[in-house]
């Protein structure tokens, strides 16, 4: 495992907190999105987008780039701002988000966004499409990676263990998946909706090597995605203990924030306090 | 006339085609041996998946497949296909994967299984998704020769397969081509539509009517999605009385795509065979079966006798 300096770190914690507020901000213009579930992943979706994938902004084809899918498509409006942030479309693009004859749609659309590998939006079939896809570097002698971001939430469907017996089956250690385990679903605490306790059991009975992470912790982050690489024969899942809406004191921790967007005045709370509690520690 | 099976025929024809196509790969919910796929297992095992009773997780794989550049070929019941439409919707046709969906055993020709394994409306479902190509084959010959057709056809199909054996009807000179019907025998009176194993029993019905005087075309409509509307339009124009035959619901499926035809441009008289909104019941012969829910080949001939005398009121 390659030790990644604090200046490294740093500046993805940076990327991260900025792309909070990109999302914030997107989904405050557009009076529509999901923000708890969006800044919960911002220090996963930095480090895959801006350190672990081998991928390329000129290149959004490319056959041998690595693929991420974000198979909790909910959390788009923080997807595009990485991908525009990476040099896969201009920045501007994002006040665009949900305008028809746009190309950024309401969840992720491979047809329509640069980078984005598999249209998502409707739960639990990131991890089998992604089998999908190892199966077929396999057979074509390919070597990227997968990886696939999956919320807790989502971790109640059933084609979601179907997809990971998949993978287990065939072994797929190119396969890694990452939970956003923020505990909170749109309906409430996960624990109460459905309980998926343990969900590190519930992996490790499936097969997939695991490893367990605070995923707001971005050396953490980096840490766990190299270990991910590292492991053969067996696909990995990550578990990300979360923050649901994260950096931003009244939405942390409430189904509320899952899916509404901030009127003028939580907006304008929400951005200072990302901005005053940047950079964090 | 020689009787062959069509999935046995898909089955050998996808082992034949994967030899010429290295793209080609097989995802099956373990039913290998019944929809046929064991052939191009034998030959090549590295593209061959089993997933195992994970319907909407083989629809997913197979769009991760194609995502990958493979063409994947997903089998399974065309009654478990609507398990995984969200998946279908979704992941093959909104995300325009180039997926080969093959419902096999398809209408009532699972008929000992009974009406949990009948399928009355899959092809409503399919056809009604937007990017979702829907084919059907009448013969072993037509079934052989969809297989690269439908491989080479960029995008997501939906083809069906019946589990039984048909009279052939095809020479080995017949050119598939999708989007593209076949007329089997010329008339003037009255044009029978038909698809799947309802296009035999349409040209035996087509032959009892012209003793009485009725002349029929027979028309082979493989594809229903795009439907071939010109050919409908202009059988319409010409006979004034068509008839749909379908191993499937009246509602939505080669019917009701006929209908949508003619009263988009030409209204003629219609009468619809086919299962009329209702389940069906488990049977010890599908022929049988398929005559008791009213798609015998006398109600064939009694539908176009009865749409020949209503285009003259």
């Amino acid at each position: 495992m390659t030790y990644h300096p604090e200046r490294l770190v740093r500046e993805l914690d940076e990327i991260a907190q900025e792309l909070r507020l990109d999302a914030l901000g997107m989904i405050y213009r557009r009076k529509a999105g999901h923000p708890g579930g969006s800044l919960s992943a911002s220090e996963i979706i930095t480090a895959l987008i801006f350190h672990q994938l081998r991928i390329d902004p000129k290149r959004p084809d490319w056959e041998e780039r690595d693929r991420f899918i974000l198979s909790k498509g909910h959390a788009c409006s923080l997807l595009y701002a990485a991908l525009a942030r990476r040099g896969f479309f201009p920045r501007e693009e994002l006040q665009t988000w949900g305008h028809i004859g746009g190309r950024l749609q309401g969840h992720p659309d491979r047809l329509k966004t640069p980078g984005v590998d598999m249209t998502t939006g409707m739960e639990g079939h990131g991890i089998a499409v992604g089998a999908g896809l190892c199966l077929a570097a396999r057979i074509k002698n390919l070597s990227y990676d997968v990886y696939v971001l999956v919320g807790d939430g989502e971790c109640q469907c059933g084609v979601l263990w179907e997809g990971a017996m998949i993978a287990s089956k065939y072994r797929l250690s190119e396969l890694t998946v990452i939970v956003d385990h923020n505990h909170v679903q749109l309906d409430g605490p996960v624990h109460e909706i459905l309980p998926l306790d343990s969900l590190v059991d519930k992996w490790k009975a499936f097969n997939f090597a695991t490893i367990e992470i605070d995923g707001n912790n971005m050396r953490e982050v980096l840490d766990a995605l190299d270990m991910a690489k590292e492991i053969r024969n067996k696909p990995t899942a990550i578990i990300a203990h979360t923050t649901k809406g994260r950096g931003v004191s009244f939405m942390e921790n409430k189904a509320a924030w899952h899916g509404r967007p901030p009127n003028d005045e939580e907006f304008a709370q929400a951005v200072s306090e990302l901005r005053r509690r940047f950079p964090k520690q | 006339m020689k009787k062959m099976s069509i999935r046995k025929a898909y089955g050998q024809a996808l082992a034949d085609y994967g030899a010429e196509n290295p793209d080609v790969a097989v995802v099956v919910a373990d039913v290998s041996s019944s929809v046929q796929t064991g052939f191009f297992a034998e030959k090549f095992p590295e593209r061959f998946f089993n997933v195992g009773i994970t319907e909407q997780a083989m629809v997913d794989v197979a769009a991760g497949l194609a995502l990958g550049g493979m063409i994947p070929f997903a089998n399974t019941f065309a009654v478990l296909f609507l398990r995984a439409a969200e998946q279908i919707r979704t992941c093959v046709a909104y995300a325009n994967t180039n997926v080969k969906l093959v419902g096999s055993y398809s209408g009532l020709s699972n008929f000992k299984d009974g009406p949990t394994h009948h399928v009355e409306c899959d092809i409503a479902v399919m056809r009604s998704m937007p990017n979702m190509t829907v084919v059907e084959v009448a013969d072993a010959v037509e079934a052989r020769k969809m297989v690269p057709a439908v491989a080479e056809h960029e995008g997501p199909v939906y083809l069906r397969v019946s589990r039984t054996e048909v009279p052939v009807l095809f020479d080995e000179g017949y050119e598939v081509k999708i989007g593209k019907a076949a007329v089997l025998r010329d008339g003037s009176d009255v044009a029978l539509i038909a698809s799947g194993v309802m296009v035999s029993r349409c040209l035996e019905a087509a032959e009892k009517l012209a003793k009485e005087g009725i002349d029929a075309y027979v028309v082979d409509m493989s594809t229903i999605k795009p439907l071939d509307a010109e050919l409908v339009w202009k059988l319409a124009a010409e006979t004034g009385a068509l008839v749909t035959a379908e191993d499937h619901s009246i509602i939505g499926g080669l019917g009701g795509a006929v209908a949508e035809a003619l009263g988009a441009k030409c209204p003629a008289v219609l009468e619809r065979i086919g299962v009329r909104d209702t389940f069906t019941e488990t049977s010890l012969n599908y022929e049988e079966l398929l005559d008791h829910y009213g798609m015998s080949i006398k109600d064939i001939v009694e539908a176009a006798q009865r749409a020949v005398k209503r285009k003259d009121q």
